[in-house]
């Protein structure tokens, strides 16, 4: 059984105050997301990440379509007890300590009475706030509210997580242990769909990833699978500011940087490459097959949907 | 009651503690006492009648105040600062999410009236020096506030999820005044003719009708109060509180949170 399934969610918007206009804010939405994944849902700001999440949460009500989560309809409270959510950039009840936020937070989620205080003790240790207590929201730093909003989410101890750029707002060190806890809820077999505009998050993390831009879908796959859509290319590197002729005769790209030559050839030319560089007595310092990061990848992506996008005009 | 409705009422009522509404005692304790001091003079019948008077027209307005000023923000605020995502995507309903809200400022109320109303009793007996039977009456006065209570908090929430806290707060200051003058409204209504008639008695029967809440003069006098009035008013202000909830419930199940 897939842990989300989006069936044609879509969201158009009214905007505008005198005169209302409606602003498509996300297309027919089409995308299933297996159970024990790390699901990244990447796309730039202003894509319609946050309107998805928002729809799933019950937030917002679809135009139209529908989902389903564990199975089961996605409004259900059985579901809203089995799911935790970050939304962007949280905000909570400043009059509350985050102690008492997480046990009112885990009595409207149903954890039982005598687990909470360990509970909310657990979590708190596991995001990193293990000495705040007394301190009220309002005094918190914007990681710091950060890292609450990731307590309250996992308090619950649910099957399903869903996070809106839960790295936003953090230092390096910060994001680290976000990765590491988004690993963690993993091995636990849990399924984690998290968005976010800044790629390299996504590349190390997810098991598979989306991309969205402006409301439409442009692409879903394994990192693997997009990253490892080499054109077919080597990049060959060796010592030297020489660049044999029979190299260039190849059709290879040469850049000279310092003492050595960088080269990028077709794969099927990879032994003639060796040969050329061999008769010429080079020192080969490397072979490596072309990988397209996820970052070209989506630039790629973004930039196809712009000039398909040009010619309908 | 639904266990997470009782927990979203006391983190309401825990919210206006801390956000220190029930500091409004201080004033009224100090405007209580002035008075009683300021009456201390004349003799004690009119003494009496100036306390209780003074003292439960102003334990109902300051809790009017309160009703309107913390019912507008009640789910307008949750919504404007997003603290509504983290509840909201839990197993929590909208409607019980309106319910509690409700609640929690009607207990905040009851509390806050329940202090008032020491004071009143302790201005009572500073002016008199011993209570009476009659004084009973002033139990049955300040039910009926509280009752009130529940109509302008009801409303106020009412108009918070269509319309922007000032004017929520306009409109339900002004449907208070109206309806503590129902009864005239009403009169009104009888007397006119034609279009002026018609529309008269529709307001009249939509406004809430407070007159019939405020005892505070006739209790002044002694007068005792109709087991009938304690009743209907009862009745009255619980349908009339239902149904601007239901109203607001309604509204806010469907739409979409910024
Ligand atoms: N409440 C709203 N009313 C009108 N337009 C909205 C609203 N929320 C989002 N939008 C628009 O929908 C689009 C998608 O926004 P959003 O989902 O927040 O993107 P992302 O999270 O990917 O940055 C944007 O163009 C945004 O302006
Ligand atoms: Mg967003």
């Amino acid at each position: 059984m897939p842990a989300i399934e989006i069936l044609g969610l879509e969201k158009t918007y009214s905007v505008g105050f005198w005169r209302k206009r409606p602003k498509r804010a996300l297309f027919p939405l089409q995308l299933t997301v297996e159970d024990g994944e790390i699901f990244g849902f990447l796309g730039p700001n202003g894509a319609g990440k946050t309107t998805t999440l928002k729809l799933l949460m019950g937030l917002v009500y679809p135009t139209s379509g529908s989902a389903r989560i564990l199975g089961q309809d996605w409004n259900e409270p059985a579901v809203k007890a089995q799911i935790g959510f970050l939304p962007e950039q949280p905000y909570f009840y400043d009059y509350l300590t985050a102690h008492e936020l997480l046990e009112y937070y885990g009595q409207l989620s149903g954890v039982p009475a005598k687990q909470r205080s360990h509970r909310v003790n657990e979590v708190l240790h596991q995001v990193g706030l293990p000495d705040v207590k007394g301190l009220q929201l309002r005094k918190f730093s914007k990681g710091m509210l950060q890292r609450v909003g990731i307590a309250q989410a996992i308090l619950h101890d649910p099957k399903v997580v869903f996070f809106d750029e839960p790295m936003s707002g953090l230092d390096p060190m910060g994001r680290h242990e976000v990765r590491d806890l988004m690993d963690e809820l993993k091995y636990q077999g849990k399924t984690v769909f998290f968005s976010t505009h800044i790629l390299s998050d996504a590349e190390t993390l997810c098991d598979r990833v989306a991309i969205i831009h402006k409301g439409e879908l442009r692409g879903v796959g394994a990192v693997e699978d997009l990253t490892s859509s080499v054109q077919g290319k080597i990049e060959v590197i060796w010592q030297g500011t020489q660049i044999p002729a029979a190299m260039k005769a190849l059709g290879a790209e040469c850049h000279v940087s310092g003492d050595r030559v960088r080269a990028i050839v077709d794969e099927k030319q990879q032994d003639a490459a060796i040969d050329a560089l061999r008769r010429e007595r080079q020192q080969l310092v490397s072979i490596t097959p072309v990988r397209t990061t996820l970052e070209s990848y989506f630039v790629e992506k973004l930039r196809r949907a712009e000039t398909t996008a040009g010619k309908t005009v | 009651m639904n266990r997470r409705i009782a927990y979203i009422a006391s983190n309401t009522f825990r919210e206006a503690v801390r956000d220190r509404v029930l500091y409004n005692l201080i004033a009224f304790a100090l405007l209580l006492s002035g008075a009683a001091i300021l009456v201390g003079q004349i003799s004690i019948e009119i003494e009496k009648l100036v306390v209780i008077n003074l003292g439960l027209t102003a334990v109902s307005l300051f809790g009017v105040v309160i009703a309107i000023f913390i019912g507008i923000g009640l789910v307008s605020k949750e919504i404007e600062k997003r603290t509504l995502y983290t509840v909201l995507s839990r197993p929590v309903r909208r409607w019980e999410f309106i319910v509690g809200k409700f609640l929690g400022l009607a207990g905040t109320l009851v509390v806050n009236t329940f202090f008032m109303a020491i004071g009143v009793f302790l201005a009572l007996f500073y002016v008199s020096h011993k209570f009476v039977k009659a004084d009973a009456l002033i139990l049955i006065a300040l039910y009926f506030i509280i009752l009130e209570f529940l109509i302008v908090c009801s409303l106020s929430l009412l108009f918070s999820s269509f319309s922007s806290p000032l004017l929520s707060a306009v409109f339900a200051f002004s449907l208070f005044v109206v309806g503590s003058f129902a009864e005239d409204l009403r009169n009104f209504a009888g007397m006119a003719h034609g279009i002026s008639r018609w529309l008269a008695t529709a307001a009249a029967y939509l406004v809430p009708n407070l007159s019939a809440f405020n005892v505070i003069s006739s209790i002044a006098h002694e007068q005792p109060v109709a087991g009938q009035l304690i009743l209907h008013n009862t009745l009255y202000a619980l349908f009339y509180a239902t149904m601007a909830l239901s109203g607001a419930v309604l509204i806010f199940e469907h739409r979409d949170l910024k």
